[in-house]
């Protein structure tokens, strides 16, 4: 599982955004954005505050129908497809506040995540049909080679609101692919983490990376973790993409610097 | 066999109560007292599903119960009464159509539940209260707008089903079909929200955009929920015409709706056990403020005062009962089990059953 950093053509993009623009009445919150995303590749989004980043996110994942624009994941397009449908495709995403049930154990919010991929329904559920049995039986050992390798066995039955504000954030993207996503959005992933926190979490997104089969998109605002992590960059502000490349690029570009610090000829 | 012995206590104490009430240990007042509480048991576990479990507000729930009264009610008819001609089905079939009748009262509650659904994509909370209140009046107003089967004056006639029953064998028999269906509720609502299917609907009380981004159908589970719970409501209503022999809408009114949704809040929202323990105790609370005497006695530091009030039993329940609906949501606000179930409580219990 190399990542894969040059483009290929005969490979379909993980995600392909054309034309993207999303509009609130009379704001323009991403204009004519545009990505290609090759499997294996870990690239960041970054900009400054209010740049249109989670919107660009929610677009993605199908929490809203961009205005204009088409949006294909694993080369279908999601024009009018429900979130859940758009997750089935293979997009998985993190919050940027957490959004863990919290009320349910934290096996359970494993493995209500594969709840598209169920397949029995309510009476199979109530008449404990085989389907229904082996389906269970094949998603608890999934959940629990999940919660393994994540080093979460020991909260299993915990309720995620007891747990550390760190191991939350693990569970949350540890949720994110118990669906088997073929591209995860990560939405600040290292926010109100402390340095500590932030470093393993960096070890923890690299570890995913050369791990599982997964392309992943990340916002983040820390950038000692951006630079670290991603092999592509790409900066937004206003809606509109100002730059692109590797990590130096981008820490030189002028456009970026501005949009950051603001200009120096008054 | 432990794991089985919740099974085995339920099984002979419901054969007990049957064998009491066929030798008439225990009188008739007593037998409407347990079906009561059956019906109601019934009732708050089904709305438990859609306000507890789901985290919707809705309080319109006797709506689907009339739903499935009256449809049950005039099956049973067509098939057993001579209300609307001959009956269709040989009296003998009784015992084996009976619970089907009942199933299709419930069925048919279910498709009436879309009412609520639909709207509960994107309606919720306050809202959505408001939209169930509205579907409970305009089941109760289009029923009696339906003078042919009776209108505001009410539908009779199911009685002949029972009696149909009765020449089969002379025993308790409405009595056996609400344990039955007591049961069959609870089961259904038990493995359904113990499975990972069911847990959606937990997931979609939680947090709905969560589930809807984590693969979760969130509308058709929707759909499902309140489709089971308005169906289990729907039989509990075909139990209680059957039960009574007569229907009318305005036994489904707003009020009947309320003391379902007391009985959940009261019990816990989200717990199962909670919501059969507040049946019980309510229906039998309802039942011990019925008495005069027992009203007389509470309020006597009252009359002393006041010698010329006469609280009158009727009146004086629906100030008492308002009155702990008050208390407990004052000093316990999660209900009496919160969203835990009776194994949370007492582990040990886990050792006689599997609760899941």
């Amino acid at each position: 599982m190399m990542a894969q950093t040059q483009p290929q053509t005969n490979i379909t993009p993980v995600l392909e955004v054309r034309g993207m623009t999303q509009q609130f009445g009379g704001l323009r919150a991403v204009s004519d954005f545009n990505v290609r995303l090759m499997p294996g590749e870990l690239t960041g989004l970054i900009g400054p505050n209010g740049a249109g980043k989670t919107t660009v996110f929610n677009l993605v994942s199908g929490f809203y129908q961009p205005t204009v624009g088409e949006i294909f994941i694993n080369g279908q397009p999601t024009a009018g497809l429900k979130p859940h449908k758009v997750t089935s495709l293979g997009v998985a995403r993190t919050f940027q506040n957490i959004r863990l049930w919290n009320d349910m154990t934290v096996l359970d919010n494993i493995r209500v995540a594969q709840h598209y991929w169920l397949n029995y329904g309510f009476f199979s559920s109530v008449f404990r049909t085989k389907r229904y049995k082996q389906r269970e039986t094949q998603i608890s050992e999934e959940a629990n080679e999940l919660l393994e390798v994540f080093d979460l066995m020991q909260f299993a039955d915990e309720f995620p609101k007891n747990l550390p504000y760190g191991t939350q954030r693990k569970l949350e993207i540890a949720r994110a692919l118990s669906t088997k996503p073929k591209l995860l959005l990560l939405d600040e992933p290292a926010a109100g983490l402390n340095s500590a926190d932030a470093k393993d979490l960096i070890r923890l997104i690299r570890w995913i990376h050369e791990t599982f089969d997964v392309t992943i998109w990340m916002i983040e605002h820390h950038m000692d973790v951006m630079m670290e992590l991603c092999e592509q960059i790409k900066v937004i502000d206003f809606g509109e993409t100002i730059a692109e490349g590797n990590p130096e690029d981008i820490r030189n570009h002028p456009a970026v610097i501005t949009a950051y610090l603001g200009d120096d000829n008054i | 066999m432990k794991h089985h012995s919740l099974n085995a206590l339920l099984a002979i104490v419901a054969v007990l109560l049957l064998v009491a009430a066929h030798f008439g240990w225990i009188d008739n007042y007593i037998q409407i007292v347990v079906m009561t509480i059956g019906i109601n048991i019934i009732m708050s576990t089904s709305l438990n599903l859609v306000n507890g479990n789901m985290g919707e507000f809705t309080c319109g729930h006797a709506g689907f119960m009339c739903v499935g009264a009256y449809v049950s009610s005039i099956i049973s008819v067509l098939c057993f009464g001579s209300k609307f001609g001959d009956p269709m089905l040989p009296a003998g079939s009784v015992l084996f159509v009976f619970p089907f009748i009942l199933l299709i009262g419930g069925a048919v509650a279910a498709v009436s539940s879309l009412l609520v659904s639909v709207p509960s994509f994107k309606t919720r909370d306050d809202y959505l209260a408001i939209i169930s209140i509205a579907v409970n009046y305009m089941i109760i107003s289009a029923l009696e707008n339906m003078n042919f089967i009776g209108g505001s004056r009410g539908f009779q006639g199911m009685k002949d089903t029972y009696w149909a029953m009765i020449d089969i064998f002379d025993g308790p028999w409405m009595l056996f079909w609400v344990i039955n269906f007591t049961i069959f509720t609870v089961w259904v609502i038990r493995r359904f929200i113990s499975s990972t299917y069911g847990k959606g609907v937990n997931a979609i009380c939680q947090d709905e955009v969560a589930a809807e981004i984590m693969s979760v159908n969130t509308n058709k589970i929707k759909i499902i929920n309140f489709m089971v719970a308005a169906g289990l409501a729907g039989c509990a209503g075909g139990l209680y015409a059957h039960i009574i022999g007569y229907v009318n809408p305005q036994s489904f009114n707003i009020l009947k709706s309320t003391e379902a949704m007391v009985m959940v809040y009261l019990g816990g929202m989200g717990s199962l056990s909670g919501a059969i323990i507040s049946a019980i105790l309510f229906t039998t609370l309802m039942e011990i403020l019925r008495s005069q005497a027992i009203i007389d006695g509470m309020l006597s530091p009252v009359t002393f005062i006041f010698p010329d009030w006469e609280p009158s039993a009727g009146v004086i329940k629906w100030v008492m009962i308002p009155l702990l609906l008050v208390i407990v949501m004052q000093f316990r606000p999660e209900g009496i089990m919160g969203n835990r179930e009776l194994s949370d409580v007492f582990p040990k219990l886990k050792k006689f059953y599997r609760f899941k």
